[in-house]
């Protein structure tokens, strides 16, 4: 941050001539940023910050992209898509000042998972209050949960300081491309023999595999499973499924790792904060004002044209969208090289989740669960077996979403009380699986509704008195959430995060360092490194980026 | 249950019967002699229901005087270094007390009942002191301090439940107001005050009275999520309010053997609380001629780069020179700023920069030192509009 600051000081001179530059133009920027999803917003704020004169776009009335909370139904505000916090990084929020923006993030405690034969596992953030849990269903895995959450962390540990780093391009023999594969090298050796053998193996094994080492109960497995599927097309037996657990164990809230939160209001909250960062450092941000074209003369991206016809122009262009949205609907092909535009097209990014947002009158009965167990309000899961998990996959892969689907549930009005009436509830039902396109034929209303009775009804064999507490519910399939939220196939992450699109790989080859093909265009959401989850990070990573190309730029915009 | 000292070191709340279950896990600490909860399972959690419901914390061992008599004000007014003759009958005012030589002794509150009754609360024990002080008043000091008992409902969503309570008359107070009611046929105070700087309100009530209300309380609190907070939580809170605390962040000045540990309340940051226009009071003269000179150090708030609390970390003007040490640090989650109090000699009490942290990180049992930069900041470290919003927000 202090390095930042005086590198600003230093660079008053240049900003001030590019000012004078884009001064002979009308609606000119510095910068356009298309998209107000949170890392749009993260980017603009911190190029904003350093003097540029910056708009974000964004299609909707309304921002935040993912990042959303909304008022559907009167008195209760959902967090419609993304809703719990914890990979949002503090460096972040603190340079962006996000609290003053009124941003505050609540940890909550714990989750559990009920089973089939009326019990539950819970897991808690007491260390001693777990292991007498997980003793419940096994002594042994018990002790071994000591065991993987060591390991756990030891990944965590290693990769947590690439996050806010632009990955090294291993074919540059630029000094800092070499010095990053260095760092990268040296961390990796810091690990230590045995560990090092089992990074490559945890960044490529299935989770099945990976909790088999440690675990024997069913039920413990298939609790820690949950995270490894969240937001990705694999099964928990599929190769690299591995690596989605570690994403969801890498963040903290205040330093917690692996902790998870709520943002107090929802997770619009992020947003509105960021959005506010962003006019107080004379930011602007236009919605309902789609991009339908970025505008690029002799190889340069110069503005974009909105779908009104408008045009706006800018210095820098940056794209918040996913990847596959930014090259393949937002610009001419024929500014792009094929061979470019092919790696485009095999870029995964399946839809694999859905949403329902569930208004209540009343707090749903758990029977399985006492009524006063703290891990209540955490998430909640009804997927008992890791074999279940796999078998919702398998609807998936034969498109139809899950019969019996995985829920991530959460409860948040038990935290935050600014989201529903009082002594009334917010359920926010996160679902896995869900496929973008279904055998038999697209996505309907009836179809879509079918959907959300299956998961009401899946949710009701563990809550009796569930149903007649429904107020209202939203449901949400990848065909919303692409075509309401913009996210290509409904895929969470702006595309899967498996170890052949991660890192230097992601979201091309040799495009990892958030420039597009295009001089002056840049990427800057979560098809870029490190990837999705409401983290902040590529944004930040990508204003880096363009300050360095603007000469300034620090070392690091954190 | 008058057990001997020597089977009962520790004195027990009136509301011990009530926190020592929820203490789940058992992590208590002294606090003047009585048996108070340190966490009662998790900090943190505490900590954010401080900051976004609401939260009951057992204060009953605070020491309480009752102040009384013709003489009541001027001897108050002689007492501390604040003006008192402007503290109307039901308000509350925060201040501190200091010995001849103008160092402070200990800080804490004084309630005015009515023209001629106080009550001054304090974490240490003064009944000496303030004895001491009366003499030549026609004024009585008594320690009530085991007759009444005191619970602090603080966080955003307090108000929500002295709502519950029914006591909607609270509505109107504004911070360092108090207010009577009747409670169980005895008589009740309640006062927005509060150590969290956030929206709270404190219940001082008779000692066999307290268990009902606390029970009370938790059931109006049910629905706004109320937890009862240990006093780990409620430091945390303190720091991002930007108070100090005797003991931690200065020496008072009756404890510290060294006599230059001692520290005025220039010293300590608190030039507003002292009024050189309102007559003798104790510590005058000394601190007229520490105003001539000016003081010598000053407590300040840092904000620290990265993440590590800069805990006991010394401070550096450049890379080498020693010019002060922090008192209190803390990563702030509300604030999501590493924040600290400290104290620095002058004249880098007003530095704008070069300041620079020395701070001891555990990396698994092996020890490095990480120097961090660091500015001079305002305090409260977080002031939010609900604190001293009258009436209460809703939040």
């Amino acid at each position: 941050m202090y390095l930042l600051i005086l590198a600003l000081f230093e660079c008053m001179g240049a900003k001030a001539s590019l000012r004078e530059g884009v001064r002979t133009f009308m609606k000119s920027y510095d910068a356009i940023v298309i998209g107000a999803g949170h890392n749009g917003l993260t980017a603009a704020a911190y190029l904003a910050g350093a003097g540029l004169k910056v708009v974000v776009l964004e299609r909707n009335p309304h921002i935040g992209g993912a990042s959303i909370s909304r008022e559907i139904y009167p008195g209760f505000t959902y967090s419609n898509c993304s809703y719990v916090s914890s990979l949002m990084r503090p460096e972040i929020m603190r340079d962006l000042e996000l609290p003053k923006y009124g941003l505050q993030i609540i940890p909550y405690e714990g989750g559990l998972t009920m089973t089939r034969d009326g019990g539950y596992l819970a897991s808690y953030t007491d260390h001693d209050m777990s292991r007498r849990e997980i003793a419940r269903h096994s002594a042994r895995d018990a002790e071994a949960y000591d065991r993987y959450a060591n390991e756990v962390l030891r990944q965590c540990r290693f990769i947590k300081p690439m996050l806010m780093q632009t990955p090294p391009d291993p074919t540059s023999f630029k000094p800092r491309d070499i010095k990053g594969l260095w760092d990268l090298g040296r961390a990796f050796h810091d690990l230590g023999e045995e560990a090092m053998y089992d990074t490559i193996r945890f960044w490529t094994m299935s989770c099945t595999d990976f909790l088999e080492q440690y675990f024997e109960s069913e039920v413990v497995k298939a609790h820690l499973a949950g995270t490894s599927i969240i937001g990705t097309a694999l099964g928990p037996s599929s190769p690299g499924s591995a690596y989605v657990l570690l994403h969801h164990y890498m963040g903290e809230v205040d330093g917690n790792i692996g902790s998870w939160g709520f943002a107090r209001g929802g997770m619009g909250a992020i947003a509105r904060a960021m959005a506010a960062a962003l006019e107080a450092r004379g930011g602007q941000v236009r919605t309902e004002a789609e991009v339908a074209q970025v505008i690029v003369r002799n190889g340069k991206a110069t503005g974009v044209a909105l779908a009104s016809g408008e045009e706006v122009h800018a210095r820098i262009v940056v794209s918040n969208m996913d990847v596959k949205r930014t090259f393949l609907k937002a610009m001419d092909s024929k500014d792009l090289s094929e061979d470019f535009l092919r790696q485009v097209r095999n870029f995964k990014i399946r839809g694999s989740s859905g949403k329902l947002n569930i208004a209540l009158d009343g707090m749903p009965d758990f029977p399985a669960v006492p009524k006063d167990c703290p891990a209540l309000q955490g998430d909640l899961h009804i997927t008992d077996s890791i074999e279940s998990l796999e078998r919702a996959y398998d609807d998936w892969k034969n498109g139809m979403w899950s019969r019996r689907p995985y829920v991530d549930m959460m409860i948040p009005t038990l935290l935050d009380p600014t989201m529903a009436p009082d002594g009334k509830h917010y359920m926010s039902v996160f679902v896995q699986y869900v496929p973008p396109k279904l055998a038999d034929g697209e996505w309907s209303t009836e179809k879509r509704d079918a959907f959300g009775a299956t998961v009401i009804n899946a949710i009701a064999e563990y809550s009796p008195n569930f149903k007649d507490l429904i107020l209202h519910a939203e449901v949400r399939t990848p065909h919303e959430l692409e075509n309401e939220v913009g996210l290509t196939e409904g895929n969470i992450f702006h595309g899967e995060l498996t170890f052949d699109q991660l890192m230097f790989n992601r979201p091309i080859p040799g495009y990892a360092q958030y420039r597009a093909p295009v001089r002056n265009m840049y990427m800057c959401g979560s098809s870029t490194h490190p990837g999705g989850g409401v983290m902040g990070a590529p944004g930040a990573n990508a204003a880096r980026e363009i300050l360095r190309d603007l000469k300034m730029g620090g070392t690091g915009a954190a | 249950m008058t057990q001997p000292p020597y089977k009962a070191p520790l004195l027990e709340s009136p509301l011990h019967s009530r926190t020592a279950p929820l203490c789940l896990g058992n992590e208590w600490t002294r606090w003047g002699g009585y048996a108070s909860v340190d966490t009662y399972l998790n900090t943190e959690h505490e900590y954010f229901a401080i900051r976004n419901a609401a939260t009951l914390f057992d204060l009953s061992p605070m020491r309480k005087y009752r102040v009384s008599g013709p003489d009541a004000a001027r001897y108050v007014s002689r007492l501390v270094t604040r003006d008192v003759d402007g503290l109307r009958p039901g308000r509350v005012a925060y201040a501190v007390w200091c010995d001849d030589l103008g160092k402070v002794l200990d800080d804490g509150t004084i309630f005015r009942f009515g023209p001629d009754e106080f009550r001054i609360c304090s974490q240490e024990r003064h009944l000496c002191w303030f004895l001491d002080c009366a003499i030549g008043y026609d004024v009585n000091i008594e320690d009530v301090s085991e007759r009444i008992a005191a619970i602090s409902l603080q966080g955003p969503r307090s108000f929500k439940v002295v709502q519950a309570l029914g006591l909607n008359d609270c509505r109107t107070l504004k911070p360092f107001d108090m207010t009577h009611f009747d409670f169980d046929g005895g008589p009740m105070t309640i006062s927005r005050t509060g150590f969290t700087g956030d929206l709270g309100y404190e219940f001082w009530l008779a000692s066999e009275k307290a268990v009902s209300l606390w029970d009370r309380l938790m059931e109006a609190g049910q629905a706004y999520g109320i937890r009862p907070i240990g006093s780990r939580a409620l430091d945390l809170a303190r720091i991002e309010a930007g108070f100090i605390v005797p003991l931690v962040d200065f020496m008072p000045a009756g404890e510290a053997l060294r006599p230059s540990r001692g520290r005025s309340p220039f010293e300590l940051g608190l030039d507003w609380l002292v009024d050189f226009g309102k007559g003798h009071f104790v510590g005058r003269r000394a601190l007229l001629a520490e105003k001539e000179r000016g003081r010598g150090r000053r407590v300040v708030g840092l904000d620290i780069a990265g993440n590590k609390p800069a805990r006991d970390a010394l401070i550096y003007a450049g890379r080498s020179k020693q010019v002060g040490a922090v008192t209190s640090a803390m990563w702030s989650p509300t604030c999501k700023r590493n924040i600290a109090i400290a104290t620095l000699d002058r004249p880098y009490d007003t530095m704008t920069e070069g300041l620079w942290v020395e701070i001891y990180v555990d990396k698994e049992r092996k020890w490095e030192k990480a120097m961090a930069p660091c500015r001079i900041a305002a305090r409260p470290f977080f002031k939010p509009p609900r604190r001293s919003a009258t009436p209460p927000l809703d939040y």
